[in-house]
This record gives structure tokens, C-alpha cells and sequence, in this order.
């Protein structure tokens, strides 16, 4: 059972993302999808990637909605920067944030809500120092960034991903 | 085959809406692209079109279609999950292409890179850390580390 299905949660979830780009529950849709996703976790298998582990659901809902509000707050500001400001009376520049966390997923996920949002970008990690280079395109105040990114994700991230 | 005469009102109005925002949103990261001034600054523009000018799209195509009954309505959560998963790699590689380039030419405003490996360790040993511990937001760096 596990040499042949050695990651059953993320091969139902294929399984599920297959029948929904299909957008059909007919048996043989079904199988192909079973045989896809069988296949592909065997792919997992030999990339060995470190144990996840998922907990608390809630707090992951909880930073969704987070991320959420802060997308459609920083797409009116940086909106308003392009059609107002241009360059005129703004800065943007580098913050080097120093993160508590060395877990590749609470990275990559921080990775992407930073880049997801617009208005900051992730430059650089650098896994020596276990520091992030941050690119803001409105930046105000250095320190204000380090407690943003690390009181309202990296927290929440590690709550979740341990 | 066009079901569009069979669309209600309020849901043609509120589906217009938000495929305007979604476009206008796509409009502004393009302007923007074009406007702004550095090149890292220039990457933060097209994040417009691919967060809410896309989840606007998505929205006014799950309403559009789930009223008319035509198709299964979650494929759009489908493309945001891919767009959020996808953009960012893009964008990063993007921008370190960017910041090797730079600091290769020597460029001002980039910061440098954090110190090499030796010199980071003799630090830390004067420390008395094992290197795990968070370190300072600029850490100090050998003014000639950069040729």
C-alpha cells in the first residue's frame, strides 16, 4: 500500500484537481485521473522532499483572508502610484529581513504572498544567513517592513507549518 | 452558440463590471510598466493584472457561467491557484537575474550580497552563536567585498 500509494493525501488531491480541469465524474475519467495522479507521486518519490506537515486549518483560512485584504488594499495603492505619482515624492528601495523560520514551505509560501502582493517583491534568500532581500516599491520606513513581514506571515506561516 | 440574451440583468451588469475592473486593473500594470522608473520597481506593475485584475475576471466568468448553467463553475479557482503558484517564480527569477546583472556592474542602489561563507563564520564564532540566530537587518559586510 505505501510503496504504491506513498503520498495518498496529495495523490487524491490530483485526483480531484484532474476531475475538476476535466469537469466530469465518468468512471473512465475517473481511472485516468487515479492512474495520473498514482504515477505522478511516484515522481514525488524520487524528488525526496521533506516531511510536511499541515496543521491547523483554521489559521490557515484566517491568513488567506489576510492575504486577501492586503492584495486589494496594495492594488489600489500601487494603482494610485502609477497613475498619480509616477516617480515624483516616493522611494522605493531594498529592506534585508531577517527570518526566524527554515522550513522550505513556510518559505516558498512566504515567496509567494510577497510576490503575490503588489508593492513588494522577494529579491533574494539567502540560506547561510537565513535572511530575505525584500524589494518595496513605496518604501517609508525600513523597520516598519521587518515587523510587517514577520508579525503578519512569518507568525502565522509558522502556526501552520511548523 | 451564445446564451448571452438569456443572462438577467443585475447579473449582465455586476459580470460588466467586474471584467472592466479586471481589465482596467491589467490597463494600469501595463502603464505602469511603461512609467515607472528602475527596472525593480517596473516589476511591480504587471502584479496588478495577475492578482485583481485576474480575480475580477475569474469572478465575473464563475458568475456569468454558474447563472447560465452551462459548465462546472470551479475551474476559475483552478487559475487563480495557478496564477498564485506560478507568478512569483517568474517575478523572482526576474529579479535575481536583475540583481546579479547589477551587482556584476557594480551598481550603487543594489545592495550587496551578505558576506561569504569564512568570513560570516569567524563572525559568528565572535558572536558565540551557532549562526541560527537571527541576525541584524544590515549585517556587516568587508567594504571591499564587492570587485
Amino acid at each position: 500500500m505505501t510503496r504504491w500509494l506513498p503520498f495518498p493525501g496529495l495523490t487524491l488531491l490530483l485526483l480531484l484537481l484532474w476531475l475538476l480541469l476535466v469537469g466530469s465524474v465518468a468512471p473512465g475519467t475517473i481511472l485516468l485521473g487515479a492512474v495520473a495522479a498514482v504515477v505522478s507521486s511516484w515522481v514525488w518519490l524520487r524528488l525526496e522532499l521533506p516531511a510536511v506537515r499541515f496543521r491547523r486549518p483554521l489559521a490557515a483560512l484566517r491568513l488567506s483572508l489576510v492575504v486577501l485584504q492586503e492584495i486589494i488594499r496594495s492594488n489600489n495603492a500601487v494603482a494610485r502610484i502609477i497613475l498619480y505619482r509616477g516617480t515624483r515624492n516616493r522611494r522605493s528601495g531594498f529592506v534585508r529581513i531577517p527570518l526566524t523560520t527554515r522550513n522550505p514551505y513556510n518559505l516558498a509560501a512566504l515567496a509567494c504572498i510577497i510576490t503575490a502582493t503588489p508593492g513588494t517583491l522577494w529579491v533574494e534568500y539567502d540560506s547561510a544567513d537565513n535572511t530575505m532581500l525584500l524589494h518595496v516599491l513605496d518604501l517609508i520606513d525600513e523597520e516598519e517592513w521587518v515587523r510587517i513581514i514577520k508579525t503578519r506571515y512569518e507568525m502565522r506561516l509558522m502556526e501552520i507549518f511548523g | 452558440m451564445s446564451h448571452a440574451a438569456d443572462l438577467p440583468a443585475w447579473v449582465a451588469v455586476i459580470t460588466a463590471l467586474f471584467v472592466l475592473l479586471g481589465a482596467a486593473l491589467a490597463m494600469i500594470g501595463s502603464f505602469g510598466l511603461l512609467r515607472l522608473g528602475s527596472f525593480y520597481e517596473r516589476m511591480h506593475a504587471p502584479t496588478l493584472g495577475t492578482t485583481l485584475g485576474i480575480g475580477s475576471v475569474l469572478i465575473a466568468s464563475m458568475l456569468c457561467f454558474s447563472v447560465l448553467q452551462t459548465r462546472f463553475v470551479l475551474h476559475e479557482l483552478l487559475i487563480a491557484v495557478f496564477m498564485v503558484i506560478t507568478t512569483p517564480i517568474t517575478l523572482t527569477l526576474l529579479a535575481r537575474a536583475a540583481l546579479y546583472r547589477d551587482r556584476i556592474e557594480g551598481r550603487d542602489e543594489v545592495p550587496l550580497p551578505p558576506p561569504p561563507p569564512e568570513c560570516r563564520e569567524d563572525a559568528a564564532r565572535e558572536a558565540g552563536s551557532d549562526g541560527d540566530s537571527p541576525r541584524s537587518i544590515t549585517p556587516s559586510r568587508q567594504p571591499d567585498d564587492r570587485s
